[in-house]
C-alpha cells in the first residue's frame, strides 16, 4: 500500500509537470461544452435544454480522453527502464499502475470541476439531492477508475506511444453511439440495441437522472457493475501483462 | 566523492565473511551461475553460462552488441527468468529468493533509469523510500531524505538537486542514475554497459566511482564491449560471444592466450598482402600491414619470417609488440571488438555483426 501512495505521488508530480497534456486535457473539456451547446445544440431536440442534457456527455467524452491518456504513461515508463529499476525494489506491476491510475483520477476530476463550472456558467441548472450529487460523482469516479486501470492494461499491450494513442481515439468515439448527445430513439433500429445498452449510456442515464432528480430505478447499479467488471478484468489482464512484458 | 561508507548491516557482513573465511569453509561468492540458458522465440540468446564473481571483487562482462550480455544481467538481478541452468546470487536463488537476491542488489540499465520530469532530489528520495534495506525494512521519511542529501552530495549533484532531470547532461544523468542504485547500499551491483554514450570526461568519472565501490568492499558486476574498460577495472574478465563464453580469466591471463606477442610485418605489394593474408590475425590493407602471434623469441620470429618470405623480398620492415586485448578478443571471437568508447556514433552505425560475418577487410581468423 505504502508502494502505491509513493508511486501516485510519482505520477501526480509528472502529469503536473506534463503542461501540454494538460493544457489539452483541461481545454478539451471547455471547447466540446461550447461546440456541443452552441454549434450541434440548436438543431438537436431533446425536449430539455440541450446544456442540460448534454453535460453527462461531455463529461464522459471528457473522462474516457483524460483515462485513456494513462496509456500513453505506462509505454513511456517501459520505454525508460525506470520499470526495471522498480522491479529490481521489488516493486510489483500493481502499486506502479495504481500511481497511474491515481493520477489519471485527479486529473479528470479538476476536469470534471472544469465542465460543471463552465455548464453552471451557460445555464446548466441542475435538481439534484445531495446524495444525488454524491451517487453522480460516486458512478464517474467509478468509470474513470475503471478505464483508467483498462488504460494501463493496453498501454502495457502497446509497443509505443503512436498505439497507445489509438486507443484514445478508439474511447473518444464510444460516447457517439449512446445517448450522450442525442436521443438514442433517433438513431438507426440496428443502432439502437447497441446505443442503449452499452456501458457508457448507462453511465450517462445514471448522471442524467441523478444530477436532474429524476427516477433511476437500477441504472447506477447496472453502470457500477459495468465499471466493476471492466476495472477486475482490467486489473487481472494488467497482472499478467505486466508479468509477460517484463518476463 | 567518496565511497567508502558502507551501512552497519553491510559492515557486519563483511566481518562474518572474513571470520567464516579464516575459520571455515569460503563464503559463498557474490555470483554463482551455472548452466544459464535463455531463448526469446527460436533465437539462442545464452547457450549455457557458467561464471564466479568471489565477493568485494569487479568482474567484467566482455562482448560486442547482441551477444547476451543483458539478457544474463537481467536473469542475474531476477527481472528475466532462464529457460536452464541455476544461479545464486549473495547465496541466494534468483529463481526462489528472488525477494532476498533483490535486496541484496541494484541494477543501472543501459537507459537512465530515472525520471526526466522529476528533479534529481524527487528522484532519489522516491528511490530511498523504496528501497528495502538489508534487514528488510523501509526508511522512514526523515531517513529517506537524509539518505537523498547524502548521495546528492557524494555525486555532485548539489548544485542540480532541483532542476528537473530532463535539463541535465549525460555525465549528470548517468552519476543520478547510479546514486539511485546506491539508496539501499547493495553488497552487490549491477552496471549494464555503463559508460555507453558517455564523454571521455564522464566515462573517467564513472571509472572512478566504480574504483571507490571496489574499494569500499561492494562487489560490481559489469558489462562493457569496451576492452579499455574491462582492462582499467576489472579483476576478472569473461568474453561473451553470441550466447557462449569463450574465455575467462584476468586481463594478464586472457592476454597470455594469444600467444603473448604479435610480429607485424608491412609487405611489399597488394599481391603478397593478400598471398599472407590467411596467416595474421590483424590486418590493414591501407599499410598492408599483417599481424601475426607469435611468442616473441628471437628463434621463432626468425623462423616466421623465414617461413613467410623465403626469398627475402616481400617482406620490407616488421616490428613486435606485446599482444593487446584487441588482439585476444578477435582471436576469440572472429571480430574486431568496439574500437573506442568515445567513438560511439562509428558503433552505433555498425551493423549487428554475426560472429561468422568476414571482417571489413580481406582477413580471415
Amino acid at each position: 500500500m505504502s508502494d502505491a501512495l509513493i508511486m501516485s505521488g510519482r505520477a501526480l508530480r509528472m502529469s503536473r509537470r506534463n503542461v501540454d497534456a494538460l493544457i489539452t486535457s483541461l481545454a478539451l473539456p471547455v471547447m466540446l461544452l461550447l461546440i456541443f451547446v452552441y454549434f450541434f445544440g440548436g438543431a438537436i431536440d431533446t425536449g430539455t435544454r440541450y446544456v442540460t442534457y448534454v453535460v453527462p456527455g461531455v463529461l464522459l467524452l471528457c473522462a474516457g480522453f483524460g483515462s485513456s491518456n494513462t496509456a500513453i504513461a505506462v509505454v513511456e515508463d517501459l520505454k525508460t527502464g525506470i520499470i526495471d529499476r522498480f522491479r529490481s525494489l521489488d516493486i510489483g506491476g500493481a502499486p506502479i499502475l495504481a500511481g497511474h491510475v491515481v493520477a489519471s483520477a485527479a486529473r479528470n476530476l479538476i476536469a470534471t470541476a472544469l465542465v460543471f463550472a463552465l455548464a453552471f456558467a451557460i445555464g446548466f441548472r441542475p435538481d439534484a439531492t445531495l446524495a444525488g450529487w454524491f451517487a453522480a460523482l460516486g458512478v464517474l469516479l467509478a468509470f474513470i477508475l475503471a478505464l483508467s486501470w483498462l488504460s494501463a492494461a493496453v498501454g502495457l499491450l502497446a509497443k509505443s506511444p503512436e498505439a497507445a494513442g489509438g486507443f484514445t481515439f478508439f474511447v473518444s468515439f464510444l460516447p457517439y453511439p449512446s445517448s450522450a448527445f442525442v436521443k438514442t430513439e433517433d438513431m438507426p433500429s440496428w443502432l439502437q440495441g447497441f446505443a442503449e445498452n452499452q456501458p457508457i449510456s448507462q453511465v450517462i442515464e445514471s448522471l442524467r437522472g441523478l444530477l436532474l432528480g429524476q427516477p433511476v430505478g437500477w441504472t447506477p447499479w447496472i453502470a457500477l457493475a459495468w465499471c466493476a467488471g471492466i476495472l477486475l478484468t482490467s486489473v487481472a489482464a494488467s497482472a499478467w501483462l505486466f508479468r509477460r512484458r517484463t518476463a | 566523492m567518496t565511497i567508502t561508507r558502507r551501512n552497519a548491516a553491510s559492515a557486519a557482513d563483511a566481518a562474518h565473511a572474513a571470520h567464516a573465511a579464516s575459520s571455515a569453509a569460503e563464503p559463498a561468492p557474490a555470483i554463482e551461475a551455472a548452466g544459464l540458458r535463455k531463448s526469446y522465440g527460436t533465437h539462442e540468446v545464452l547457450r549455457g553460462i557458467d561464471l564466479t564473481v568471489p565477493r568485494g571483487t569487479v568482474y567484467a562482462l566482455l562482448g560486442p552488441n547482441g551477444a547476451g550480455k543483458t539478457t544474463a544481467v537481467r536473469i542475474l538481478a531476477t527481472l528475466a527468468t532462464a529457460d536452464g541452468g541455476t544461479a545464486r546470487v549473495a547465496g541466494h536463488d534468483v529463481r526462489t529468493e528472488r525477494a532476498r537476491v533483490r535486496r541484496a542488489i541494484s541494477l543501472t540499465g543501459q537507459f537512465a533509469a530515472v525520471d526526466e520530469m522529476q528533479t534529481g532530489a524527487e528522484n532519489l528520495l522516491m528511490m530511498a523510500r523504496l528501497a528495502p534495506s538489508a534487514a528488510g525494512a523501509r526508511l522512514s521519511r526523515t531517513e529517506a531524505r537524509a539518505k537523498a542529501a547524502e548521495l546528492l552530495t557524494r555525486f555532485g549533484l548539489t548544485d542540480a538537486a532541483d532542476r528537473l532531470v530532463k535539463t541535465y547532461s549525460g555525465g549528470m544523468r548517468r552519476r543520478l542514475d547510479l546514486a539511485a542504485s546506491l539508496v539501499g547500499a547493495p553488497e552487490i551491483i549491477f552496471l549494464d554497459e555503463p559508460t555507453t554514450g558517455l564523454d571521455p570526461r564522464s566515462r573517467k568519472e564513472l571509472w572512478s566511482l566504480v574504483r571507490e565501490l571496489r574499494a569500499g568492499g561492494t562487489t560490481v558486476f559489469l558489462t562493457t564491449q569496451y576492452l579499455e574498460e574491462a582492462d582499467q577495472l576489472a579483476d576478472r574478465i569473461a568474453v561473451l560471444d553470441a550466447g557462449t563464453l569463450v574465455a575467462e580469466g584476468t586481463a594478464t591471463e586472457l592476454k597470455q592466450r594469444v600467444a603473448g606477442h604479435r610480429l607485424d610485418v608491412t609487405v611489399a605489394d597488394s599481391e603478397t598482402y593478400l598471398r599472407l593474408a590467411h596467416h595474421a590475425t590483424y590486418s590493414d590493407p591501407e599499410t598492408r600491414v599483417l599481424g601475426i602471434p607469435t611468442d616473441g623469441s628471437a628463434a621463432e620470429v626468425r623462423g616466421l619470417l623465414d617461413a613467410l618470405d623465403p626469398d627475402r623480398t616481400a617482406i620490407t620492415s616488421f616490428t613486435l609488440h606485446s599482444a593487446t586485448l584487441d588482439d585476444v578478443f578477435l582471436t576469440l571471437t572472429g571480430q574486431p571488438p568496439a574500437t573506442a568508447p568515445q567513438d560511439t556514433a562509428a558503433i552505433a552505425a555498425q551493423p549487428t555483426a554475426s560472429p561468422t560475418a568476414p571482417l571489413k577487410d580481406s582477413s580471415h581468423v
